[in-house]
């Protein structure tokens, strides 16, 4: 049986093991004299972090060097755009794009010499000669982290280190100091909202769950994150997978379970395998199991893969999944606080949301709501992409506007293209445009712009994409995922799809936009679940801040943003050289023009293959 | 149980505390459309027609689910839940063959009733259509066309009520979604034992019985209704009529504790139709067809009651 | 297409199947976690797998096949030799992946979700795989490519087709 005393003992065993890291602890404290993180999330895993790392153990080895240099495998930095991402401490020099081949040099000049790799520098990391830490940097400045506190921080398979943090310490002190009501009326004082996509109070789901009726109830996790370009849930697992754990223990505590299930993506594999390192160990140390800290609590908990099928993200289709059935959703009520996973009352709630929870419990409800606004106290998780320069996750205070994400954090837009909108919600969300980017983001305000929170995906977007060709997008991602279950959610995407198509390549009429309206209200308010329910979101809010780049496609036939290949045209325009290459390539023979003269597209006979700009040899030849 | 009053389109309706709104307004004698609900199976929504507007509560309600309480204010024909019925038949019809004139569902068939009452018909569209194989005879006893399927799911429910059946499942997902039988089998290969339950709940002409097909019109001819003397559930079936011919039977919906089974409708066709069909049996997941004997399993014990009553005979005649 | 499975070369798959069923034969929604398990094992799930799993642990051969169409994740047909997995989530969406499954569908005139008559290759459309910042990503087998330009893709391909890649390691 663990005790705190124990947990006490591993903490003080381990400090100076992670001294390095952090700045309130003296180096002097440290066993290492450096020391290497080097991320191994999803992303700088796909581009070679694995073999980066055992480079380094090898080198750092046959130097001899093990003693006195230390190498970490740890999550997600969040800069994925830097990634592969090393970081040496006690400086916090901050590398990106790191090849195998500079591993070498990284030894012998840092960590041999101590002299800074400037060419291997992160470009934000380097300003008038001068080296900023890796927290200095202005993609992190304005960044808060509690989700992701201990992601890049810690090495996410010792459970030892995650303890070092103070990891498991809430559960003690729940466990010890508070009855399971104390736990939930400081979750429901924190204000804490779900982070999954509804933004729902998560402390009056564990009071349901904890009011409802039954001898067994359960604990799930929602880690089926499956927006099209959101990643946070999974750097979380990947990052620091005890916080998610510790979590549900003490939703376990607070609403009388004794059994938790974290419902997980198959394509998580990373995710997957560190969470189970993590349970493996949980419970090695008896931090997961029978009698934890001799007070008589039981937890266990187990891990279920999802099989690709987004809609399994709905909570009860995710319950219906877990069961081993077909992931469709169920109608509700009954809500799963009162009738869940195999009809016992469930608790549920996604990682990001659970990723809050210990340092809410260790830390108290007053603490979490110095953070945020008031409506929506705490942080946010966003993963940042699409056309901006600094991809990847952040971490902000609700509240903070779109334009410090996009441009303090983000880096603004690359090229210097002029930003258009930011399409948060992903498939169930929508846009929010140049007039809105000085709104402080929190839930009520996203809903209000017509898009919502979502689980976390915001993507940039500019001049050069097309409103119809995004809409097009999602709903193509709607239909393929729709369970079927419902009419309006089956039939009725499938139609509003075709009709996106249509408009797209010049067909749409304006009784298809009309219809395309109706068919949007009449999913929204109609169908079965709430993917199904916030569907036609992406066509509706596009409709809404860009009907005249609809019109153009309807009236003008002509994308304004150039992307709709049907409606554009290829023309030659006055830097043409008369060089003949174009008319030369052309395999429909349209291309006319004498040597040295301007050339002319007949855009009637055009079959808009491309190949004259390929050819062109001064960039005359356009797309409009 | 308690009784609990409410309000349904202005009138006012008292019912027991346990009655779900659609159930309620069927009282009074409003009759909310609904494609996937049936009184005895699972509830679960997915048709959305049952639709209604309860005051104080912002999201539409599906009255099939939904249970009364007490001061509820509910209305089932506002012009927002008429537009939505129009939009969601209309999908239905968009991806529906255009043969109501043809079709033996016709005048039972609740898509045509619902399309019918909001006026909602056919039009030609250049969109998807269900694809792939969609038309299965390979059952003298069931016609399943899968074009015609709205995918409400109740021969999916009825047929998963009886253990160890559930032959009937969903397959695929999204606009792909279809009935099959076992592993996407014909259900002549499949493990169907032609109970037709599932063809009784269908609402639309997805599964017909196919002896009854081509023998009448549904509103010709007259309907008796006849107990079945096969076993002791005694279910319920109808004996149909024309021009004072009685040409099919056909199975009533299921009931609890009335299963259905396909000796019970063969044994009932045999003693009141003037003229059945051959009948079939599956051997080895291949119709033959079969003697009414077989049919019936009396195999032996024709025999036997025959030598009886010789032997009775010759006894009187000794006597 | 037409794959026929072998019951007789996959004997002892099939006997290693049935002892992981049999483990979990009580274990409540254990279906997913089979099928996933079989998948591994025989690369898809043929109608002779589904109708063991169904008998194994007593789940009416209908409702595993319902289950097994419903998640993209299982297959009915076995997949390449190399598998190609172009992500289509919004950031290489964005960034021009589509162009990457044009290119690879022509290259080797496989469709999405396909896969080619030897066996060779074959070709999904994937949802995001979380390397947002590598866009437009493709993946075959485990190895990753990331910042793809189109007119890479064939030579990529090219050095699958002719044994260069992927590089083996001890």
């Amino acid at each position: 049986m663990i005790t705190m005393k124990d947990l006490e003992i591993i903490k003080k065993n381990t400090l100076p093991k992670i001294a390095l890291r952090h700045n309130d602890t003296k180096e002097d404290e440290s066993v290492f004299k450096k020391q290497v993180l080097i991320c191994r999330g999803t992303g700088c895993t796909s581009s070679k972090s694995d073999k980066i790392e055992k480079k380094f153990r090898n080198i750092l080895d046959e130097k001899g060097m093990t003693e006195d240099v230390d190498v970490v495998r740890t999550g997600c930095f969040g800069l994925c755009e830097a990634g592969p991402v090393v970081v040496v401490y006690p400086e916090g020099t901050f590398y990106s794009h790191i090849d195998l081949e500079d591993v070498e040099t990284i030894v012998d000049s840092d960590l041999t010499n101590n002299e800074v790799v400037k060419d291997l520098l992160y470009k934000g990391a380097i300003e008038d000669d001068v080296i900023k830490a890796i927290d200095e940097v202005q993609f992190y400045a304005k960044q808060e982290r509690i989700a992701l506190k201990n992601c890049g921080m810690i090495d996410p398979e010792c459970i030892e280190e995650y303890i070092a943090y103070d990891g498991y310490v809430a559960l003690y002190k729940a466990l010890t100091e508070m009855t399971p009501d104390e736990v939930t009326a400081e979750m429901k004082e924190s204000g804490l909202r779900g982070r999954g996509g509804g933004g729902f109070p998560a402390g009056l789901k564990w009071e349901f769950t904890a009011n409802a009726t039954g001898d067994i109830k359960y604990v799930l996790c929602n880690a089926d994150e499956g927006d099209p370009g959101a990643f946070m849930d999974r750097s979380i697992l990947e990052g620091d997978p005890h916080s998610v754990i510790e979590a549900m223990e003490l939703a376990g505590y607070a609403i009388g379970s004794e059994q938790g299930y974290v419902y997980i993506r198959a394509e998580y594999p990373i995710a997957v395998q560190r969470l189970q390192i993590a349970i493996d160990q949980a419970k090695e140390r008896g931090l997961l199991g029978k009698n934890i800290f001799g007070t008589g609590f039981n937890f266990d908990l187990e891990i279920r893969l999802g099989a690709g099928a987004f809609v399994c993200g709905e909570e009860t289709a995710l319950i219906a999944s877990i069961e081993g059935e077909r992931g469709m959703p169920r109608n509700k009520p009954p809500f799963p606080a009162n009738k869940g996973l195999w009809q016992k009352p469930t608790l549920i709630n996604n990682v990001e949301t659970y990723a809050n929870v210990p340092q809410i419990i260790r830390k108290g409800a007053k603490w979490f709501k110095t953070y945020g606004t008031e409506g929506s106290p705490g942080t946010k998780v966003f993963a940042l992409g699409g056309k901006v320069n600094n991809t990847g996750l952040v971490e902000i205070p609700m509240g903070t506007t779109l334009r410090e994400v996009v441009y303090d954090i983000g880096g603004g837009i690359p090229g210097g293209k002029k930003f258009k909108a930011v399409q948060t919600g992903g498939p169930s969300g929508g846009c929010i445009t140049a007039d809105d980017i000085d709104t402080p983001i929190d839930f009520e305000n996203l809903s209000a712009m017509g898009s919502m929170m979502g689980s976390g995906g915001m993507i940039v977007m500019d001049e050069e994409t097309c409103m119809v060709d995004i809409a097009r997008f999602y709903l193509d991602f709607t239909v393929e995922e729709s369970c079927g279950k419902c009419t309006p959610c089956r039939e009725g995407t499938k139609r509003m799809l075709e009709l996106l198509e249509k408009i797209s390549e010049g067909k749409g009429t304006m009784a298809d936009l009309k219809r395309l309206e109706s068919l949007a209200e009449t999913i929204k308010i109609s169908s079965l679940c709430g993917l199904g329910q916030t569907a036609p979101n992406p066509v509706l809010s596009t409709m809404k801040y860009f009907r005249e780049e609809y019109e153009a496609h309807v009236k003008d036939k002509k994308c304004p943003a150039g992307v709709c290949q049907e409606l554009l045209e290829f023309h030659i325009t006055d830097n043409c050289i008369g060089c003949t290459k174009c008319a030369r390539n052309c395999p429909v023979n349209c291309i006319d023009g004498k040597v040295k003269e301007k050339h002319i597209i007949n855009t009637e006979a055009c079959i808009k293959c491309g190949n004259c700009q390929t050819v062109c040899p001064v960039g005359a030849v356009i797309k409009r | 149980m308690r009784n609990v009053n409410l309000t349904i389109d202005g009138i006012n309706v008292t019912v027991p505390e346990n009655y779900t709104i659609l159930q309620a307004a069927a009282t009074v004698g409003i009759n909310i459309p609904a494609l996937c609900y049936e009184p005895g199976l699972e509830i679960v929504s997915a048709c959305r027609l049952c639709i209604v507007e309860v005051e104080g509560v912002n999201k539409l309600q599906t009255s099939c689910s939904i249970v009364v309480q007490d001061g509820m204010v509910v209305n089932t024909e506002t012009e927002k839940i008429k537009n939505a019925r129009k939009d969601i038949l209309q999908l239905l019809l968009d991806n529906h063959p255009n043969d109501c004139l043809t079709c033996q569902k016709a005048g039972e068939c609740l898509l045509q009733d619902a399309a019918y009452k909001y006026g909602v018909v056919f039009r030609e569209h250049d969109g998807a259509r269900k694809a792939g194989k969609v038309f299965d005879n390979s059952s003298p006893y069931i016609i399943k066309n899968d074009t015609k399927c709205i995918l409400c799911g109740k021969c999916v429910r009825t047929c998963a009520e009886v253990s160890d059946r559930q032959v009937l499942t969903f397959a695929n997902r999204g606009f792909d979604t279809k009935i099959a039988a076992d592993a996407n089998m014909s259900l002549e290969e499949s493990t169907c034992v032609s109970c037709n339950r599932c063809v009784a709940v269908c609402p639309v002409g997805a599964l017909l019985d196919r002896r009854f097909s081509g023998k009448a019109r549904t509103w010709e001819g007259q309907v008796e209704e006849v107990q079945c003397k096969v076993c002791e559930y005694g279910c319920m079936f109808e004996v149909l009529s024309k021009n004072g011919k009685r040409v099919a039977v056909r199975a009533k919906k299921p009931i609890v504790g009335r299963p259905l089974c396909l000796k019970g409708r063969m044994t009932t066709e045999f003693l009141y139709l003037d003229n059945p069909d051959t009948t079939y049996k599956k051997v080895d997941g291949k119709f033959v067809e079969a003697s009414w004997e077989e049919t019936m399993g009396l195999e032996g014990i024709l025999e036997k009651l025959l030598k009886q009553n010789e032997n009775e005979k010759i006894e009187s005649e000794e006597k | 297409m037409e794959f026929k499975f072998d019951m007789e070369a996959n004997k002892e798959k099939l006997q290693k199947l049935d002892k992981f069923i049999e483990k979990r034969k009580t274990k409540k929604g254990a279906l997913m976690e089979v099928l996933h398990e079989a998948q591994h094992m025989f690369g898809y799930l043929p109608i002779e797998v589904q109708q063991k799993i169904s008998k194994g642990l007593g789940i009416p051969l209908a409702e595993v096949y319902g289950v097994v169409t419903f998640y993209a994740q299982f297959t009915l047909i076995p997949k390449g030799q190399y598998e190609i997995g172009v992500c289509l989530g919004t950031a290489c969406y964005v960034k021009g992946s589509q162009k990457v499954v044009d290119v690879i569908s022509e290259d080797l005139d496989l469709a999405v979700g396909s896969t080619t008559k030897d066996g060779k290759f074959s070709l999904t459309a994937t949802r995001c795989i979380g390397a947002c910042g590598l866009a437009p990503v493709m993946t075959i087998n485990e190895d990753v490519y990331g910042r793809l330009q189109p007119d890479e893709v064939k030579d990529i391909i090219n050095k699958y087709k002719t044994g260069e890649l992927p590089i083996v390691e001890d």
